[in-house]
């Protein structure tokens, strides 16, 4: 019976993550918002479902996906786009934008309670005093502004963004739309013939003229506010349009583009509370879609169906369960929670790949090109290279650093999100698959090395330090990991480096420029020569490589996120200010672990207890090749 | 004596001490390009033999650390050292010797690079034609005889003489410039503008209207300092012509006459002549539908060279330059109405040696982790079985 422990842990697994690749159900006289959610809109240059807009925009103004009314109540980040696209009123009472700072509260006599979401309704009176003061810290660069700056301009920003959301589809606070497209489209050819009499100095028809002009003027304020680009073209390559755009083209052609006229019933239908038709409409949408451009539409409902999975969420989940089996292994019964551990891993790991691979199949992109998609890389690199080790070594030391570091890395991935559409475009110097391919890919492995380095050295520190289970054979394992690794780590972040000089010296016709993120590669490449030399000279032995393992967490940390922080150079892409005190606490916390292995190996209970040589005066295990 | 010295030149211990020493630098370097750029952190930590303090002279000033130079130098001397000294030829040590000739070549290379690599830049309008590019940072007193039927006679004085040099004599000028008033970084204010109490540096033509403010150098990457000066021009048989304010700042250069000849003076950017000649015919700045997000720039140009009969248009685009007579022209930038483009121009002879380097380091590691993970695995088979 104990045999099959593995397989059941790895059942309960499933049976865990497993409600969330049901496809939804939705009850028949409900809206179906992921009918309209999976349809196609043009936003940040990238065609998306509404439902990665409504995500997104959520994430901006809330910092979340879902949001919680006052009530309790749960809306859906469509439920909640749905009301901002067509039923404004109800909207602007969400609770939705998070202030948090007391002097941006001060600004409008509020006081600082426990309540950090306010309404659209609350800041309308204060919209042009927000406007202004964020307009001056707009002519700051990022690094100076204070927190109340930071702060001013973020909701600025909210407010902006939820403004034009509220007039992508339709004016904000219009009711019978549908029937005022109609209106419109029987009106503009007797307004032509009245422009064209009027150019002609002949009799015109004065009032036919003005019922347009004023809806054109309307229409042209909607073009101006619009967020989404919600009407496609008609050819393959065409532009899209906002709706306000496509109706101002309407009056050359005196024709409507049926997805505005479908998304006007639509909203009509919503606001009417009427099921039926509001479903059957979004699905004369989809199938127009299905039929009009069936590529596009393939992607967006994949992109839909990959939202709703949340694949790396499910990882995550799936990385703490098997790094604490991996740790109550080496307590005892070892063999089956180890390989209860490597179960999970594996189908951690395939899920972590299903995501990682539908973003680049989304993005059609190499799998890293902005900080957010490089957290997944590394974590999934690092996973996969642990897993290695833990089938070479068998003993649970691989499996606890791949759940680790895969729930760490997509931890910091989920927090880095919060800016918006992880599938962003790139700027124009970085539009070139062969060097992201190439270059970012090898850092990145790089980075990946570094980290799971950092990570046994954890391991034999805080194993060896404070529990009696670092026998010698493990102790001699993990030195030989961590070698290993390290060498890895050495080969991708040169490689990497060189690349990376090699593509400037292609985009900005210089090799080494000095920039920080070129330093911060650099200064990994040369922690990694220091500690091969420093182990090839016989300087160091197990310790001090673990302690130099360590500092590499610092040095890559530093890499990775710090030289971003400093707001200088070509690459300082995704400015982050919020994740400083955490650089700094785990810098903090690596350094202790440094010194708490540098006590006396006396003072470690694993050779307290054991008597046997101290692993610092053994001769090494394998023979060391001198260097030159 | 001579032994322990050997000892220590080629002594792996001096390796570490030097890497380590490479780190804190780069690590300093890094954090102080906050504050000076990073143009002048580059000059201060990277290209220098010492980091001095305090960094600008107040009559003493220090060597506080080793700079970029100092500590790259050492490295390759002991590299090289070590290699002569040691150097035994196996198949084991293949990797280990691969890689750290790539290594030579690469330090080699990027010392060359910083003692004779040239940037500057090209910044056409649309249907400018030009056969000279600016440089970035140096600027160039330019006299210009005009008096010739249709060549003009240049003579061009580097900003770093003007810096140092009161008196600037030179035979082919019938004339000898004193700076009286130079200016790193300045901007220009009309006399009108500013309050009472301000005075011109210059009393000929348009500079006696003018006000000029020393500021701080400039310390962003695409800001360039504005350098002034006021200079008296001696006729060399006797008299004065005046004192004449040139400045980056002023467009057209100023006319006079001296020795029977017609003059212009101007400062400007330093230039760099070439054999040929660039046209712009169409700079094109795309974005992504809806977004500001640049999606691509390119310039259409046509390339004319005389000498090689070369007449052909060229697009230069992102990750895209143009190398040709030992130059690289690389789309950098363009104005704000995208009315112009900036094209990088790279003189840089030693360009391919980080390409070979890479090549050989890449390989040497591969095939000294090779080794490791080869010998490892026959252990662990050993120690199974």
């Amino acid at each position: 019976m104990k045999r099959f422990l593995p397989w059941i842990i790895l059942a309960f697994a499933v049976v865990l993550i497993a409600p969330s690749w049901m496809p939804p159900k939705t009850a028949k006289d409900d809206f179906d918002f992921s009918n309209f959610g999976e349809i196609p809109v043009l936003v940040g240059g990238r065609v998306k479902p509404l439902d990665t807009v409504a995500r997104n925009s959520l994430l901006i103004i809330h910092g979340k996906q879902e949001l919680r009314l006052e009530d309790g109540k749960r809306l859906s980040a469509m439920q909640w786009l749905t009301d901002v696209l067509f039923n404004a009123p109800v909207a602007d009472q969400y609770p939705v934008f998070v202030v948090q700072n007391s002097d941006v509260l001060g600004l409008f006599g509020w006081q600082q309670s426990d309540r950090k979401y306010f309404s659209f309704a609350e800041f309308a009176p204060f919209l042009k005093q927000i406007d202004e003061q964020a307009a001056q810290s707009d002519k700051l660069e990022a690094v100076q502004r204070s927190a109340y700056q930071s702060a001013i301009l973020n909701l600025r920003n909210g407010l902006s963004l939820y403004q034009r959301l509220k007039n992508s589809i339709q004016p904000e606070g219009a009711q019978n739309f549908a029937a005022e497209l109609h209106q419109f489209e029987s009106a503009v050819p007797g307004a032509a013939k009245a422009a064209r009499e009027r150019a002609m100095g002949e009799d015109f028809d004065k009032a036919k003229l003005d019922d347009v002009a004023q809806m054109i003027q309307r229409y042209e304020r909607l073009s101006e506010m619009a967020y989404v680009l919600a009407v496609p073209p008609f050819e393959r390559n065409g532009e899209w349009h906002s709706v306000g755009d496509s109706l101002l083209r309407s009056v050359a052609t005196g024709e409507i583009h049926p997805i505005v006229a479908e998304d006007a019933l639509i909203g009509d239908a919503y606001r009417a509370d009427d099921r039926m038709l509001f479903n059957q409409h979004a699905q004369l949408i989809t199938d127009w879609f299905g039929k009009e451009q069936p590529n596009t539409t393939k992607r967006a409902s994949f992109e839909f169906l990959f939202n709703r999975l949340q694949p790396f969420s499910q990882s995550m989940t799936l990385y703490v369960l098997a790094f604490l089996l991996a740790c109550a292994s080496w307590l005892g019964s070892s063999t089956l929670l180890r390989q209860s551990a490597f179960y999970i891993l594996l189908l951690a790991l395939a899920i972590h790949t299903f995501g990682l691979v539908s973003r680049m199949y989304l993005q059609e992109r190499p799998p890293v090109t902005n900080l957010y998609s490089s957290a997944i890389f590394i974590g999934w690199g690092a996973v996969i290279v642990a897993l290695i080790l833990e089938r070479i070594f068998r003993d649970g030391i691989g499996a606890a650093c791949a759940g680790a570091i895969g729930f760490v890395t997509l931890i910091i991935a989920h927090h880095l999100a919060g800016s918006g559409d992880t599938l962003e475009m790139l700027q124009a110097v970085l539009d070139t698959n062969i060097w992201l391919a190439t270059h970012v890919v090898a850092i990145t492995t790089g980075y990946s090395a570094m980290f799971l380095a950092g990570m046994l050295a954890i391991i034999y520190v805080v194993r060896g330090v404070f529990t009696t289970s670092l026998k010698k054979q493990t102790a001699d394992s993990l030195a030989r990991m961590t070698y290993g690794v390290v060498c890895f780590a050495t080969l991708f972040s040169f490689v990497g480096t060189v690349l990376g000089g090699i593509w400037a010296d292609q985009s900005w016709g210089r090799f080494w420029g000095w920039d920080p993120k070129e330093n911060g590669a650099v200064l990994i490449v040369l922690w990694c020569a220091i500690i091969l030399h420093a182990r090839w000279g016989g300087f160091i032995r197990q310790r001090g490589l673990m302690i130099m393992a360590l500092f590499g967490n610092i040095v890559t940390s530093f890499s990775w996120f710090g030289v971003n922080m400093l707001g200088v150079g070509l690459h300082s892409y995704g400015f982050m200010q919020k994740a400083f005190p955490w650089l700094v606490g785990f810098m903090i916390s690596q350094l202790a672990l440094m010194a708490v292995a540098a006590m006396p190996l006396d003072r470690w209970r694993s050779f307290q207890t054991a008597r046997v040589p101290s692993p610092g005066e053994r001769p090494q295990i394998s023979p060391a090749p001198s260097a030159g | 004596m001579l032994h322990k010295l050997v000892d220590l030149i080629t002594s792996l211990k001096l390796t570490i001490v030097c890497l380590a020493a490479g780190m804190a630098l780069i690590f300093a370097g890094t954090l102080a390009q906050v504050h000076l750029g990073i143009h002048e952190a580059q000059q201060r930590y990277f290209q220098s033999m010492f980091v001095w303090w305090p960094p600008e002279g107040h009559g003493f000033r220090i060597p506080i650390f080793p700079g970029g130079h100092l500590i790259g130098a050492v490295l390759l001397i002991n590299l090289i050292a070590a290699h002569v000294k040691r150097f035994r030829w196996t198949w084991r040590k293949l990797g280990i010797h691969l890689t750290h000739a790539g290594l030579i070549i690469m330090l080699a290379g990027a010392l060359f690079t910083d003692l004779f690599a040239v940037e500057s830049h090209m910044r056409l309008s649309h249907g400018d034609t030009k056969n000279f590019s600016e440089d970035m940072r140096d600027t160039e007193l330019a006299v210009i005889d005009t008096s010739g039927d249709d060549l003009d006679q240049v003579t061009a004085i580097p900003d770093t003489v003007l810096r140092h040099n009161r008196v600037i004599d030179h035979w082919s000028l019938p004339f000898r410039i004193v700076v009286r008033n130079f200016y790193q970084n300045s901007r220009l204010k009309m006399l009108s503008q500013t309050g009472e109490g301000t005075r011109p540096i210059a009393n000929q033509g348009p500079g006696a209207m003018i006000a000029v403010e020393p500021v701080a150098r400039a310390t962003a990457p695409d800001e360039r300092d504005v350098p002034s000066a006021a200079i008296e021009i001696l006729p060399k048989d006797g008299g004065s012509l005046g004192t004449w304010l040139v400045s980056d700042a002023l467009g057209a250069p100023q006319t006079f006459a001296c020795g029977g000849r017609t003059w212009m003076v101007t400062l400007r950017p330093a230039r760099y002549y070439k054999p040929y000649s660039v046209t712009l015919q169409k700079f094109t700045h795309e974005k992504y539908a809806g977004t500001e997000i640049p999606k691509n720039f390119s310039s259409k140009v046509t390339l004319i060279d005389p000498e090689r009969s070369v007449d052909r248009d060229v697009l230069i685009y992102m990750n895209h330059p143009l190398r040709y007579r030992g130059e690289t022209f690389y789309q950098a930038g363009f104005q704000p109405d995208d009315s112009a483009t900036i094209l990088q121009v790279v003189h840089n002879p030693s360009f391919i040696a980080p390409y070979v380097a890479c090549v050989i380091v890449a390989a040497g590691l591969l095939v000294q982790f090779g080794f490791h993970l080869v010998g490892f695995s026959r252990q662990r088979r050993r120690a199974i079985a």
